[in-house]
C-alpha cells in the first residue's frame, strides 16, 4: 500500500498539491506542475461529465458534454489502472480532492470524507487567515504534516513512507 | 448600518463548507429540497432552532422561511429611533454567502421581524439563478 499523490482542487483551480512518492517525475509527463494539476483537473472534470451522461440507472442524465451543476448526476468515486488508482471526492461546495494510490487500496470515501471534514474545513476554511475561494492555504506546511498524519492515522499512508 | 449587518455573506461562505462536512449532505439538488435542508438541518445545527418553508410562488423560485425562536433576538429590543433596523439582516447574508457558494444565487430579505412587533420571523428567499459549474482553466488554447 502506498500513496503517491493528492491534489485540492476548488473553484478557481488547484489550491493544493503534494507527492510523498512519483517514481515518474512531471517532466516526463504533463511538462510542469502546473500542466500536470491542469489535466488531473480536466480528467476528472470530463470523467465526471461522461459518468453522468452514460448511467444506466439513473433518472437525472444531463446530455455528453453539456454544463453540469455541481454534483448533478451521478459521480465517479474511483478508477484503478493496472499500476495505480485514483480515488476522487467531490463537495456540493466545489471543492474536489484527488488522491493517487497504489491499486491495492480498497475504498477511501470515508477517508476523503475525513480529509474534507478534518482538514480542509477544519485547518483551511474555518481558519481567520483563509481569504475564501482562490486564494491559498494558510499555513501549508502545517496543512503537510496534518495531511500525512491523518493518512498514517488511517493506515492510508505506511509508516514506512515519509511525509 | 444595514451594510454592516450584511456581513453575513462572508459568514456564508465558509458556513457552507463546515455544514456540509458535518451534515454528510453529499448532493443539493433542487432549490426546494436545498431550502428543506436549510430549514430543517443548518437552522437546527448553527441556531438550535428549527422553521418552516411556506409560502412557495408556483415556479418554485421564491419561498418563505418562517421562525418564532430566534436566538439573536434573545434580550433584544429596538429602541425607537432604530425602528427601521433590520436587526436580523445579518442572516441573510448568511444563507445568500452559503448558497452562492453551491451556485445558486438567491435574494434573501426580512419580511417579518418580532422586534418590530410581528407575529413571526420571515424571510423570504428568492432564486435569481442556479448556475452550472464553471471550468477554471480558461487560458486553454
Amino acid at each position: 500500500m502506498l500513496c503517491y499523490n493528492i491534489y485540492f482542487y476548488d473553484r478557481t483551480g488547484c489550491i493544493f498539491y503534494h507527492e510523498w512518492l512519483r517514481p515518474k517525475p512531471v517532466k516526463q509527463g504533463a511538462g510542469t506542475l502546473e500542466d500536470d494539476q491542469k489535466q488531473m483537473f480536466g480528467l476528472c472534470w470530463t470523467l465526471s461529465n461522461f459518468c453522468a451522461a452514460l448511467d444506466p440507472k439513473g433518472t437525472d442524465k444531463p446530455q455528453l458534454g453539456a454544463p453540469r451543476r455541481i454534483g448533478q448526476g451521478c459521480q465517479f468515486r474511483s478508477f484503478t489502472a493496472n499500476n495505480y488508482k485514483l480515488h476522487f471526492l467531490e463537495t456540493p461546495s466545489g471543492y474536489k480532492v484527488v488522491l493517487n494510490t497504489s491499486q491495492d487500496v480498497g475504498s477511501l470515501q470515508e477517508t476523503l470524507a475525513a480529509v474534507y471534514d478534518e482538514l480542509l474545513v477544519a485547518r483551511c476554511i474555518r481558519s481567520p487567515l483563509y481569504k475564501g475561494p482562490g486564494q491559498p492555504i494558510p499555513n501549508p506546511e502545517g496543512f503537510r504534516g496534518a495531511l500525512s498524519q491523518l493518512l498514517r492515522m488511517r493506515g492510508v499512508l505506511p509508516a514506512s513512507q515519509s511525509a | 448600518m444595514h451594510k454592516t449587518l450584511c456581513r453575513g455573506y462572508n459568514i456564508g461562505i465558509r458556513l457552507i463548507d463546515e455544514f456540509l462536512a458535518k451534515s454528510k449532505v453529499s448532493r443539493c439538488g433542487s432549490f426546494r429540497e436545498t431550502v428543506d435542508i436549510i430549514a430543517k438541518q443548518a437552522f437546527l445545527m448553527f441556531l438550535n432552532m428549527q422553521c418552516t418553508v411556506s409560502k412557495w410562488t408556483q415556479d418554485g423560485s421564491e419561498c418563505s422561511l418562517i421562525f418564532t425562536d430566534n436566538p439573536l433576538t434573545e434580550f433584544v429590543e429596538l429602541p425607537s429611533e432604530f425602528q427601521e433596523l433590520q436587526y436580523c439582516n445579518i442572516l441573510c447574508g448568511v444563507i445568500r454567502g452559503a448558497l452562492e457558494m453551491i451556485n445558486m444565487d438567491v435574494d434573501v430579505r426580512i419580511v417579518g421581524d418580532m422586534l418590530k412587533g410581528d407575529e413571526v420571523h420571515e424571510m423570504r428567499l428568492r432564486l435569481k439563478e442556479q448556475k452550472n459549474e464553471d471550468f477554471p482553466y480558461k487560458d486553454d488554447e
